[in-house]
Formats: structure tokens, sequence, C-alpha cells
């Protein structure tokens, strides 16, 4: 899992059956001082998430299959909680 | 998930069995601004995309299972959305660097 801030909202009228009724955000991970920043990516919102807020996303698939009950489901990065304090040593 | 932008179609007559009939589309990979990047790249469709649409694409084993029927198919990269709208922050809008100590977000 990684810690993102969501940046975007997506919006898909026309969309594979997993996908629909469910929010799309565009997320931009964190990285730590000093390090390259890292491309962003689309994720589906399982944790009614907002743009500008700091998300726990799990971006493999099969962990996505269990969240979202979606057994053969074709999901990989879902925002599976919101962040409200890190602490980082050294 | 990324976004793509539709450039061309792929034609294939003698394909692996379990995706014969699927199109094949030629996609360049974008980033959230929709600017290029990486090289042109081909995908399966599922969502009866066109030339120019932008798109949402997912990668890996579950491009695989985005297929109408769920199989183990050679599949690394499907259409799963058409992109209607997009609304992305600029850049400088947010910090995205995790510095020491403590942060607090809420």
């Amino acid at each position: 899992m990684i810690i993102g801030k969501v940046v975007g909202t997506v919006v898909t009228t026309i969309s594979h059956p997993h996908y629909e009724k469910r929010r799309l955000l565009v997320v931009q991970p964190m990285v730590g001082e000093g390090d390259k920043d890292d491309p962003d990516f689309i994720a589906v919102d399982h944790a009614n998430a907002g743009v500008g807020d700091t998300v726990l996303v799990n971006r493999e698939g099969n962990g996505a299959r269990q969240v979202l009950e979606l057994p053969g489901g074709s999901i990989i990065s879902v925002i599976v909680g919101i962040i409200d304090s890190v602490k980082i040593e050294q | 998930m990324l976004f793509g932008r539709v450039h061309g179609t792929a034609v294939c007559t003698i394909k692996y069995p379990g995706i014969e009939g699927i199109k094949l589309l030629v996609v360049q990979p974008l980033n959230k601004y929709l600017e290029p990047i990486g090289s042109l790249q081909v995908a399966c469709d599922t969502v009866d995309a066109g030339i120019g649409d932008i798109c949402v694409m997912t990668r890996s084993r579950e491009a695989a299972l985005a297929m109408p029927e769920i199989q183990f198919v050679p599949v690394d990269l499907a259409l799963v959305g058409i992109v209607n709208e997009l609304d992305v922050r600029p850049h400088e809008d947010f910090d995205y660097t995790l510095p020491n100590g403590e942060s607090e977000f809420s």
C-alpha cells in the first residue's frame, strides 16, 4: 500500500461493468524528501475520499478484489483509507 | 490504472484462443495532464472506444480479467472506460513530499 494525495476526479459514462457506479480519482503518490516524483495513477474510491485528501491506496489486484467483494474483478488500485497523520523518523 | 489516448487500430488474423473477436487498439499512455508518457502500446478494447478517445486503462492480470469471458488470456493492457470529464488540480496546489517528523493531514 502507498500514501498518496487525491488530485482530481474522472467521469466515465461508458465503462466496463466492474467499474460501473464507482468513483474514479486521480492519485499522486507522496514521496520522501529528496526522492523523485512517482507517476500519478487512477484509483477506485472505497473510502469516500475527495480532492485534497491524503489517502492510503492498495495497488494490487487480489487485495482490490477482496475489498470490493468482486471475484474476478479487473480493478487494481483501490483507495482503502484516509490518512490523518504520519510520523517519519530519521 | 492509467489514462490513454486511442491512436489507431491493430488487426490480427491469427490470435491466441480466447481473444478472438476482441478489438485491438494502439494507445498512447498519458499522465494526469494528458501529456504522453512512454511509447505507443496495444490494448484490448472492452468499451467500444474509437480513435481520439481518452480512456482509462488497466494493466497486468487485471487486464485479462476485464475480457468478456474470464480466462487465462495473454492480455496485459485493457481499456475499461471512456473519459467524459476530467478535473485535475495543478501540481503546485499540493505538497507531495513526506517530510521527516510528524505530519497532520486532516
